[in-house]
């Protein structure tokens, strides 16, 4: 080998060696600084129960705590996000009519994560479906994947967010279970919300929390359970 | 070979640590100020990286309300008088990202007033 490579070599590895010293005792700092808090951890999967039975017709207050809590215009225009909608259904042959919310169902096998080219839609171990706006190119292949129609599109500039709820133009977003809020230890807005406590929010992993034992005690269904996507939204009374 | 590089690398860092007590940098409205990360030197060479590390922990793993955090520069360093690090020449971020021509986009889609001003605004 001749002088002149060994030269360079060393170069290399002397300038490569003194980077590495400068950065990692910051990022080493950091962790030592300032205690972990915990991430959150796949022993807890979010879910909600929503008795469909006491979800009262034309009651919107869900749906308003939502626009409310994450800044949404609350528009119905195709072009206007909505994270939450109540839908009226009706069985033809015998009359019998139902209103319910209808929203990210949270899936434990999200079709909108597998088809997002860019990694940005993702499932949190919590069971969190979310998109990560930094990653997101707004393509909107997961609204097309959506069984449930629940992402929104972001088509105007926005402006005056909710410091907790970062929006912004061009990229796709639904509902987030109310994460700031749920990572705060309080429960999503609509449940909050809801005047005949009809959603009810916990964690369906913890067989002690009310929500699993009454998953236990009552029939409940996944809207297109056929889909096998495991949701995280159930209904009774559908 | 190896004194030369480290002589380089010392006469480096103490060329730019005098460069920032040069005459023509830009007066900013720090806000409240004070220090709860690093210190201001440090801060404006690598806030970034920071604020970059610190937006994955939290959206992938809910590590919320830390100092790093985006929303935590904004409570100390937003104006006193808007409550906004961007809304005037000499607000906090957008002052230095003037001077140095870098854009900025993290305001696109966050806040860029502190978390009791939205509140006010919204009560109303």
């Amino acid at each position: 080998m001749s002088d002149l490579n060994i030269q360079r070599r060393r170069f290399l590895k002397t300038t490569l060696g003194a980077t590495a010293i400068a950065i990692a005792p910051g990022i080493l700092l950091f962790d030592m600084a300032h205690g972990k808090v915990e991430a959150v951890s796949g022993k807890v999967r979010w879910g909600m129960l929503i008795d469909t039975a006491n979800c009262a017709d034309g009651c919107n207050d869900c749906v308003t705590a939502c626009n409310k809590e994450n800044g949404l215009s609350g528009g119905l225009s195709p072009t206007d996000a909505q994270w939450i909608r109540k839908i009226e259904i009706k069985d033809m042959s015998s009359g019998r009519t139902q209103s319910l919310p209808m929203m990210c169902q949270h899936c434990a096998e999200p079709p909108c994560v597998d088809v997002c080219p860019t990694g940005a839609s993702f499932k949190r171990a919590d069971g969190i479906v979310l998109v990560d706006k930094h990653r997101c190119i707004g393509c909107r292949y997961c609204m097309m994947a959506c069984p449930y129609k629940a992402r929104s599109f972001v088509h105007e500039p926005l402006h005056d967010q909710n410091p907790d709820v970062p929006r912004g133009k061009g990229t796709v977003e639904g509902c987030t279970l109310c994460v700031h809020r749920v990572d705060n230890g309080q429960q999503p807005a609509c449940a909050e919300a809801c005047p005949n406590k009809s959603i009810l929010f916990g964690d369906l992993n913890d067989p002690e929390s009310e929500i699993s034992r009454r998953v236990r005690a009552v029939s409940s269904t996944q809207v297109r359970a056929d889909l096998k996507l495991n949701t995280g939204v159930r209904y009774q009374g559908l | 070979m190896l004194k030369l590089v480290a002589a380089l690398m010392a006469l480096c860092c103490i060329a730019s640590a005098g460069a920032t007590e040069n005459y023509g940098m830009p007066k900013l409205d720090i806000g409240k100020g004070g220090q709860c990360v690093k210190d201001t030197q440090w801060m404006r060479k690598n806030h970034m990286h920071v604020l970059l590390h610190q937006r994955d922990e939290t959206v992938h793993k809910g590590i919320r309300e830390e100092p790093q955090s985006l929303k935590n520069c904004i409570e100390c360093h937003a104006s006193l008088k808007d409550n906004s690090v961007i809304a005037r020449e000499d607000s906090f971020c957008v002052g230095c990202h003037r001077y140095e021509a870098v854009k900025i986009d993290c305001f696109e889609c966050h806040a860029d007033k502190r978390k009791s001003a939205w509140l006010q605004r919204t009560a109303k």
